[in-house]
C-alpha cells in the first residue's frame, strides 16, 4: 500500500480548454453556455476566458443535468436557477424546523 | 421619478452590444418566467423585460429608441401576447417540465463521475469535511480503489491510501485537483478531482462565503441594547445588539463569515427568547411590566 502526499490544488480559475477537461465537453458546449448565461467568464474571446469560482461549480452541475437528464442549454440555464431556489427553500426550511 | 429605460429593465448600459443584451434578456427571462417566479411582480416584470428586448434586440427600433426626439411609447407594445420569449420547441411544454422534476432525485446521486473522461482518463469524487476545515484548513486521508488487470487478464483491486490538503478558504462545492492521482492509462495518467461539501453544523449554516446562524437574545438584551460576546468558529466576537431589536433582525458582521478572499460576513439573526417564569420574583418582574408599560402588540389588530 502507497502512501502519498497528493499535491492538492484548489480549482478556482480554470481557462476555456482547463474547463472543457474538466466537465470532459468540447469547446462549442462551453460556448453555449456562456451565450445562455449561465456561465460568466472574464475575458472577451473563448481563448481569453477565465472562469472563476461558482463558475466552475456551476458548469459541473450543467454537464451533470446534461447527461443525466438530457436537457438541453434552455433546461439547463432554468433548472440551475430552480436549483439554487430550491436550495434557499431547504435552508428556510431546516432553520424553521431548527427552533 | 423618471421611468426606467429598457436599458435599466434589461440591467445594460446604453452602449451595450447585440449578445450582452441577448444574454441580459435570458437571464432575466428565465429569472421572472411565470412559472417558475414567485409573487404578482414576476409577471409584470416578465412583460417589461420582454417589452424591452423587443426594442432593443431590433437596431431599427433600438435606433428609434435611442433617439432624443419624443418617441413612441414602445413599452405599450402588445407583441407579447404571442408567448414567453422562448421559441425553442418544447421549452414551454409542462409535460417535459414535470418529466424534468420528477427525473430530478436521480439526478443527486450520481456523485461520482468516475470513468467518464476516456481521453484523459480523469476521475471525479466528493468528499465530505466538517466546516472547521475551511477556518483552518484540513488533512484528509482517502482511501482509493484501484482497478489492475493482472497477467492473466484477471481485474484484481487495490487500495491506495493518499492524503488530501483541504486549503483554507474552501467553499462548498468547490474543486481540488490531485494532478496524477486519476486512472492510469496505457498513454497518459489522469487527475482526481474532489468536489468539496461540509458537514452540517449544528449552530452555522454556511451559503457561499457568508456564514448564518440563529443568535438567542433575552427581551432585556434585545430591548437595551447590550452587549454580548458572540462564538464564531473562528473565535469569540464582542456584539452591540442595537436597542430595541426585534425578533428575527438581522445583525451582519463584515468579514467574519468564512475565510475566503474577500472574506465572507456573518450574519446573527436575533431570536428573543422569553425566560420562562419559575420564581415568585420572576413573575413579579412580568406583573410590573404588565402595569407599569401600554405596550400592546396587537393594537394594528383592533385587539
Amino acid at each position: 500500500m502507497k502512501k502519498a502526499r497528493a499535491n492538492s490544488e484548489l480549482l478556482d480559475c480554470l481557462t476555456s480548454v482547463e474547463l472543457c477537461r474538466f466537465c470532459n465537453v468540447n469547446e462549442a458546449w462551453v460556448i453555449e453556455l456562456v451565450e445562455h448565461g449561465v456561465l460568466d467568464p472574464r475575458g472577451n474571446s473563448f481563448e481569453e476566458w477565465n472562469f472563476y469560482g461558482v463558475n466552475i461549480v456551476r458548469a459541473k452541475k450543467a454537464r451533470r443535468l446534461q447527461r443525466d437528464l438530457g436537457l438541453n442549454t434552455p433546461g439547463i440555464a432554468m433548472v440551475l436557477d430552480l436549483l439554487e431556489e430550491r436550495e434557499e427553500l431547504l435552508r428556510e426550511l431546516m432553520k424553521a424546523e431548527a427552533v | 421619478m423618471a421611468q426606467a429605460t429598457h436599458y435599466d429593465t434589461l440591467g445594460v448600459s446604453r452602449t451595450a452590444s447585440n449578445d450582452e443584451i441577448k444574454r441580459a434578456f435570458r437571464k432575466l427571462a428565465r429569472k421572472y418566467h411565470p412559472d417558475v417566479a414567485k409573487g404578482p411582480e414576476a409577471e409584470a416584470t416578465f412583460k417589461k423585460v420582454n417589452e424591452a428586448y423587443d426594442v432593443l434586440k431590433d437596431p431599427e427600433k433600438r435606433a428609434a429608441y435611442d433617439a432624443p426626439e419624443p418617441q413612441p411609447d414602445f413599452s405599450s407594445s402588445p407583441n407579447w401576447e404571442g408567448g414567453f420569449g422562448f421559441s425553442h420547441p418544447g421549452a414551454g411544454d409542462m409535460r417535459d417540465f414535470e418529466e424534468i422534476l420528477r427525473n430530478f432525485q436521480g439526478a443527486r446521486r450520481h456523485t461520482s463521475d468516475a470513468g467518464n473522461n476516456r481521453r484523459f482518463s480523469d476521475q471525479h469524487a466528493r468528499i465530505n469535511v466538517p466546516l472547521d476545515a475551511a477556518y483552518t484548513g484540513a488533512t484528509r486521508k482517502l482511501t482509493l480503489q484501484v482497478p489492475h488487470i493482472t497477467q492473466n487478464g484477471e481485474v484484481v483491486i487495490t487500495e491506495r491510501d493518499i492524503e488530501v490538503r483541504i486549503p483554507k478558504g474552501i467553499l462548498e462545492g468547490q474543486n481540488i485537483r490531485l494532478r496524477g492521482e486519476g486512472i492510469k492509462a496505457s498513454d497518459a495518467i489522469g487527475d482526481l478531482y474532489l468536489e468539496v461539501h461540509f458537514e452540517p453544523h449544528p449552530v452555522y449554516r454556511p451559503e457561499g462565503r457568508d456564514l448564518y446562524l440563529e443568535l438567542p437574545v433575552t427581551p432585556w438584551e434585545a430591548a437595551l441594547g447590550h452587549k454580548i460576546v458572540l462564538p464564531t468558529p473562528d473565535g469569540k466576537v464582542d456584539l452591540k445588539i442595537p436597542k430595541n431589536a426585534r425578533n428575527g433582525q438581522k445583525l451582519r458582521l463584515k468579514g467574519k463569515g468564512l475565510p475566503s478572499s474577500p472574506p465572507g460576513d456573518l450574519y446573527a439573526k436575533l431570536l428573543i427568547v422569553n425566560p420562562p417564569v419559575v420564581s415568585k420574583k420572576e413573575a413579579e418582574l412580568y406583573e410590573a411590566m404588565a402595569q407599569e408599560t401600554a405596550f400592546n402588540p396587537r393594537r394594528a389588530m383592533g385587539g
